[in-house]
């Protein structure tokens, strides 16, 4: 054994070890991070579970990813099970994509500290350096979508279908109240938490319910709301939707959607475990960053002027002139 | 308030709770003959999501609601068959088979759903028939003559399984065999036949429930009952087993239910009191179960299977 030879070849690993440690690359390029997905309905909801579902192919389009997803898990308990499994089989980021899951994963993510949690929609990290949070601002988008209501509607009179007061749900009908306040001030925001993030019939019901009192403009957020389009598409009132594209549903009815984009957070989660770091840090879409974005229905023929309103809504709320929910 | 009580809105309010009501009437007046015949089915549930979804899916290929329903109720039937021979022939634990078909009905719903349709698209509703002369008698007319033909058809099934069970021979046979299967069956009457034909016919319409669900919708999504096929099994004790107090139940569940949502809409019940709100159906019922079932007797022979000489 030539001893030079042996000390030359002890100093360049010792280098390259020293280079990735001093970059804090615990995952070395070219390693496919394994990425785990547990979320509460189907994957094509046309809502919040389908958003994140886009999000992470949008990633995937990107960098090579090696991704699972387990979604259905409207019971928490079951949810638990699924983010425990993900993190002993080894997978590097488990996302739980739900406020319902906090409690379950602050008891998990100590168990594995080598493993990157998120979770969301919350800004409460547990103060644990291997959980992250995200939100969405959809009081910016509901901002938008409020003042575009209240200007579109003939009867003075808005339905809201909600699920529970709670996350994002809340902070869109919020900002879509004070949107449609903003815009008309006497306008009258009838908004209805039915108690339920998945119960279509009683979403159905609620829409009817505004309906009835007048309502010629409906919007709702959650997966339940399928119900609620389905009955402003037969009584032909105007929907605004949110978390995903639900033109789908009714083409004739829907005139614009907020659309969640969260590969631009989840673009910043892999960039920061790139450098090492597991979590304890905040992220958040909005409109600013692109990462809520209005797509309108071109089959909906909405008043020039109307538009107008929403797109200056968005540069102003954008370019910060606009503070939704201070 | 005032406006709680203004017409339009009692004739919305009531007819909501109608539309809310008749999920939980099909479904559980066919929970109600199985048990009559004392076979307990806790898969209601179950067989309702894969009616939603067949029907579902038939009215998607074909767009007509009618050929949906009709898979629904034969979809239901299917199960009935194999739930029948589960419990009737094998004997089995009823309580047990039941859950097992529920969790069947919970997957199998929707992993053909993500493999058949993916993502959801409307069908077309069932569209609301005016009953001549009937839907223009003021304020009445508009709250119970103005519904969807499943919704009829579920309410006029009241009267006919009243009759079936209390003046028909095939009826005598379903309740007696409920209470004492040993004596119907020493007077040569088949307590297979009678059980299988009642499962069938109940899952039958657990089937239909599921249907009216989703084509009323005009969507299907993952649990779209809700666990609403639970709730069924539970009216059918607040109904003591009785067509019509099976009815009275749905209908409290469902108007309580209406008035909850028009009194949220209102502002009638403040936002913080929401949550608390969107329990008094089922908190209602509850109360009206305790208060009511203690008056009678369950079918003597329920959820126990039968085997001869034993």
């Amino acid at each position: 054994m030539n001893p030079v030879r042996t000390l030359k070849k002890a100093l360049i690993a010792a280098a390259t070890v020293a280079l990735c440690l001093s970059s804090g690359n615990l995952f070395a390029a070219g390693k496919v991070l394994k990425v785990a997905i547990i979320a509460p309905s189907a994957s094509n909801d046309l809502a919040f579970t389908q958003s994140i579902v886009e999000g992470i192919n949008a990633i995937k389009a990107e960098r090579e990813l090696d991704v699972a997803i387990t979604d259905g898990t409207f019971v928490v308990e079951d949810a638990a099970a699924a983010i425990r499994d993900y993190a002993a089989k080894g997978y590097d980021l488990v996302i739980a994509h739900g406020s319902q899951y906090g409690g379950s994963l602050k008891e998990i993510a100590k168990d594995f500290p080598k493993t990157a949690f998120a979770w969301g929609t919350s800004a409460d990290t547990f103060g644990m350096p291997n959980v992250s949070s995200y939100e969405a601002h959809s009081e910016e988008g509901g901002y938008v979508m409020g003042m575009m209501a209240a200007a579109l509607s003939k009867s003075g009179s808005i339905g809201v279908v909600g699920p529970i007061e709670v996350g994002d749900a809340k902070l869109y009908v919020d900002g879509f109240v004070a949107g449609a306040k903003a815009q008309k001030a006497d306008i009258k925001t009838n908004v209805n938490y039915i108690g339920s993030f998945s119960d279509v019939a009683l979403a159905a019901e609620a829409a009817r319910a505004h309906l009835a009192v007048g309502s010629d403009v409906l919007t709702g957020t959650a997966q339940m709301v399928v119900g609620a389009v389905g009955v402003a598409k037969t009584k032909k009132a105007a929907w605004f939707g949110t978390q995903a594209n639900q033109t789908v549903l009714a083409p004739e009815i829907v005139v614009a959607c907020q659309v969640y984009k969260w590969e631009v957070i989840l673009k910043q989660i892999l960039a920061d475990m790139d450098q090492g770091v597991l979590g304890g840090k905040k992220y958040a879409i909005s409109l600013a960053n692109n990462g809520l974005v209005i797509e309108f229905n071109d089959k909906y023929e909405l008043p020039a002027d109307v538009k107008t309103i929403g797109m200056d809504a968005i540069t102003a709320i954008k370019e910060g002139k606009i503070t939704v929910l201070k | 308030m005032n406006d709680f009580f203004s017409t339009t809105i009692l004739i919305a309010t009531v007819a909501s709770g109608i539309r809310l009501a008749t999920p939980f009437l099909l479904a559980s007046l066919g929970e109600a003959l199985g048990q009559r015949s004392g076979v307990l089915n806790l898969g209601v549930d179950g067989v309702m999501l894969m009616g939603a979804f067949v029907a579902y899916f038939v009215v998607l290929k074909t767009g007509n609601p009618l050929i949906g329903a009709a898979a629904g109720i034969l979809l239901g039937m299917v199960f009935g068959l194999v739930y029948a021979f589960i419990t009737v022939n094998l004997h089995a634990e009823q309580g047990v088979s039941g859950i097992g078909i529920y969790l069947f009905g919970l997957g199998m719903s929707d992993l053909l759903f993500q493999k058949l349709v993916g993502t959801p698209l409307p069908i077309m509703p069932f569209p609301e028939i005016h009953i001549p002369l009937l839907a223009d008698i003021p304020i009445i007319g508009p709250m119970l003559f103005t519904h969807s033909l499943i919704v009829y058809v579920a309410f006029l099934l009241v009267p006919a399984f009243t009759l079936l069970l209390n003046s028909t021979t095939y009826g005598m046979n379903i309740r007696a065999v409920g209470e004492n299967p040993a004596a119907v069956d020493s007077l040569g009457v088949s307590v297979t036949k009678v059980r299988y034909s009642a499962i069938i016919i109940g899952n039958g319409l657990a089937g239909l429930a599921g249907a009216a669900l989703a084509i009323e919708l005009g969507i299907f999504q993952h649990n779209l009952t809700n666990s609403m096929g639970f709730i069924a099994i539970a009216l059918v004790y607040f109904g003591a087993w009785r067509p019509f107090g099976v009815m009275a139940g749905s209908l409290i569940f469902g108007m309580v239910a209406a008035i909850v949502l028009q009194g949220k809409t209102l502002g009638i019940i403040p936002r913080s009191a929401s949550d608390l709100a969107a329990m008094a159906p089922a908190v209602i019922t509850i109360f009206a179960l305790v208060l009511v079932a203690n008056r009678f007797k369950q079918p003597a022979a329920l959820s126990k299977p039968y085997e001869r000489g034993r």
